[in-house]
């Protein structure tokens, strides 16, 4: 099979899937002609009718994708960039989020929303966002962010199968990061997580781009005699708390990863969850590595990259707690 | 360091005098030429990110904002670098924010599209669309709350009349009476749209069904844009409540730096570019016997120097700080 990045995987998954499924559609912002990203190109001359071209109005999108869903379709929304979800984040907390739950099952939302996310891109605080906390607060929203052409490609196909709503998370960094092979539909499933490095000193969880940049100060760790085993999270929620309990007891030290900012983050759950069930295990305090505190991406790229996270400074942070 | 807003020598008058005339060619070139170079730092890697030109739509900012008193406020959409200078942001500051640099308007932390300066009523550049209209909104609440008498002037695009953010401003504002005048920049397209297939209805169309004063200008003629946008300025002054502008203009430029421009034709821009702004008000103050070439080639240098002094001193400007990123997280007692 061939090389593809991650734009290319995420176009073939949302080619197949409305090849084989024409209840599969796109809504969003400029889509037809393939979005800022260019992810859609191509697509609506293959399937006329199946693109639509919505006009800035992030909170119908997804309302609309709602009541779609709700009627038997199956829409993918895309949101332009994560940064603006958030006039539609009511739609997803007070509607999609308990459609299931308080129709007792009776009604369910095959609907998957789409949204590039994360810094790196000298966006500034309106195109730089992370945005998975909010959502991985919302029981019935699953939440999913990968890292490889592969996982995006099988994730979103699951993700346009599974009944629920699915936020579909898109490193906008990881998009021409790597090539890889395109990998089999099937052989990432959402809700689980994949080690991806296997190593005996400590555990490192990450997702999105601090999944590769993890994976590079894993490399730059190994080189000093330090072995690490990288968690590639891919699902945030439903989380798979057996991998993540087996791969913090296996080692017994901990980092957790990511770009959004510290308080609050995602990074805050693993520690808990390691804290409450693998507490016997530890033989280090759990450390992160995260976005600061700090309200907004900054636009300068020195300050862009104080910011984000990177392979040095979670490489620093493995050497202090391997050194534990 | 605080700027002086650019300003009304004397009262306004409905129709703007031959040295204001003179001054309006100025600040469309200063834009012109600061975009166009803003253009070619990015090509140089000195400006990065996204960036949005605003060549062709000089005519807009230059008209709409001369109508305004040192007292009135101005928020706008992304694309806000002719706003800002308009308005009388200092160019060098502008330039250096472009850069991210310390001496920049916000010292590095905004960037392009988060232009901001208090001290000449500018609030902001916004890259949220439609999110500051229902902040002008409520910067009206407050000039009637507290019996100031200043107007907002929230510019905006094409783009925001789709979302909801729009509508419940423009009801709002009519319902409160608050002193805003929306001003919509209309050059036809939200990024590869088309406005047309956007929008049910005409923009002045959705003003008028909220009970507001609506019009619609040729927003390439800067004394047709000076015109209507004092009536609505006066209009909001006198406390009669909110009015709306639909400037019909056009952007050169594709919609950033990345816009690989498929959604139209050549064709298209040169017919716009055919009613340029800047050519126009030149032509006409040429045959009224107001400027000769050596007065625009006045013009030209004026700009030229306005122009690359910023470039100068946005470069000279050093890196922003990294250890003060913590700072302004919230207003602290003490805090200037
Ligand atoms: C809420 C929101 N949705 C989408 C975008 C992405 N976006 C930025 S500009 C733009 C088009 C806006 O068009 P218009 O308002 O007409 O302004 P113009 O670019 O023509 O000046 C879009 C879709 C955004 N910045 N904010
Ligand atoms: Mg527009």
């Amino acid at each position: 099979m061939a090389q593809v990045t991650v734009i290319e995987a995420i176009r073939s998954a949302l080619d197949e899937e409305m090849a084989a499924d024409d209840r599969v559609f796109i809504l969003g912002e400029d889509v037809e002609a393939g979005g800022v990203f260019r992810v859609t190109e191509g697509l609506a001359a293959k399937y006329p009718g199946r693109l639509i071209d919505s006009p800035l109005a992030e909170s119908s999108i997804i309302g609309i994708t709602i009541g779609a869903a709700h009627y038997g379709l199956r829409p993918v929304a895309e949101i332009q960039f994560a940064d603006f979800i958030h006039a539609g984040f009511d739609h997803m907390a007070s509607e999609a989020s308990r459609w299931c739950y308080r129709t007792k099952g009776d009604a369910f939302l095959p609907m998957v929303v789409r949204t590039p996310w994360g810094g790196g891109v000298h966006g500034g605080q309106h195109h730089s966002q992370s945005i998975e906390a909010y959502y991985t607060h919302l029981p019935g929203i699953k939440v999913v962010a990968p890292s490889f052409p592969s996982d995006y490609r099988s994730l979103l196909k699951a993700a346009i199968a599974d009944p629920n709503p699915v936020l579909f998370l898109e490193h906008k960094r990881t998009y021409r990061l790597i090539k890889q092979e395109a990998g089999e539909p099937g052989e990432t499933v959402i809700g689980r997580s994949r080690v991806t490095r296997k190593g005996s000193d400590l555990t490192i969880f990450a997702y999105g781009l601090m999944l590769h940049e993890s994976l590079a100060a894993a490399d730059e760790l190994a080189a000093e005699g330090t072995e690490c085993t990288v968690v590639d999270l891919l699902t945030l929620q439903p989380l798979d708390v057996e991998t993540v309990l087996e791969a913090a007891k296996a080692t017994g030290k901990v980092l957790v990863v990511h770009e959004d900012t510290l308080t609050g983050g995602f990074g805050g759950e693993i520690a808990a969850l390691i804290a409450e069930h693998a507490f016997e295990y530890l033989d280090a305090p759990i450390r992160r590595v995260c976005g600061p505190d700090i309200p907004a991406m900054p636009f300068h790229h020195n300050m862009e990259s104080f910011f984000m996270p990177d392979r040095t400074k979670i490489a620093a942070a493995a050497r202090d707690l391997a050194a534990y | 360091m605080t700027a002086t807003p650019r300003l009304a020598r004397k009262a306004r008058e409905a129709e703007p005098d031959i040295d204001q005339l003179l001054d309006f060619l100025y600040q469309m070139q200063l834009i012109r030429r600061f975009e166009e170079r803003t253009g070619e730092m990015y090509t140089k890697g000195k400006v990065r990110g996204f960036l949005h030109l605003y060549t062709g739509q000089e005519a807009c900012a230059v008209g709409a904002l001369a109508t305004l008193q040192p007292q009135d406020k101005v928020v706008t959409h992304y694309r806000d670098h002719g706003h800002a200078i308009a308005r009388g942001m200092d160019p060098n500051r502008v330039m250096a924010e472009l850069f991210g640099r310390q001496d920049g308007v916000s010292g590095g932390r905004g960037g392009s599209m988060h232009l901001y300066d208090a001290s000449i009523g500018f609030l902001g550049g916004y890259a949220i669309v439609a999110a500051h209209l229902p902040l002008a909104v409520g910067l009206g609440l407050a000039a009637n709350m507290k019996k100031e008498n200043f107007v907002t002037l929230c510019v905006f695009g094409d783009g925001s009349v789709g979302e909801g953010e729009f509508h419940e401003a423009l009801n709002l504002a009519v319902l409160w009476n608050t002193p805003v005048v929306f001003f919509c920049e209309n050059n036809l397209y939200g990024m590869g749209v088309s406005f047309q297939e956007s929008l049910s209805t005409q923009v002045t169309t959705l003003a008028a069904a909220y009970n507001m004063p609506a019009v619609s200008v040729d927003g390439m003629d800067v004394t047709a844009v000076y015109r209507e946008t004092l009536k609505a300025v006066e209009h909001c002054r006198a406390g009669k409540g909110p009015y709306f502008v639909e400037a019909m203009t056009y952007r050169y430029r594709g919609h950033s730096m990345a816009d690989p421009e498929l959604y139209r034709l050549k064709d298209e821009v040169e017919k716009y570019r055919k009613r340029d702004a800047i050519d126009r008000l030149k032509a006409r103050l040429m045959e009224g016997g107001h400027l000769d070439g050596a007065g625009w080639e006045a013009i030209v240098e004026r700009v030229e120097k306005v122009v690359e002094d910023s470039i100068a001193f946005a470069d000279a400007s050093p890196n922003p700080p990294i250890d003060t990123l913590f700072r302004y997280v919230t207003k602290e007692p003490g805090d200037a």
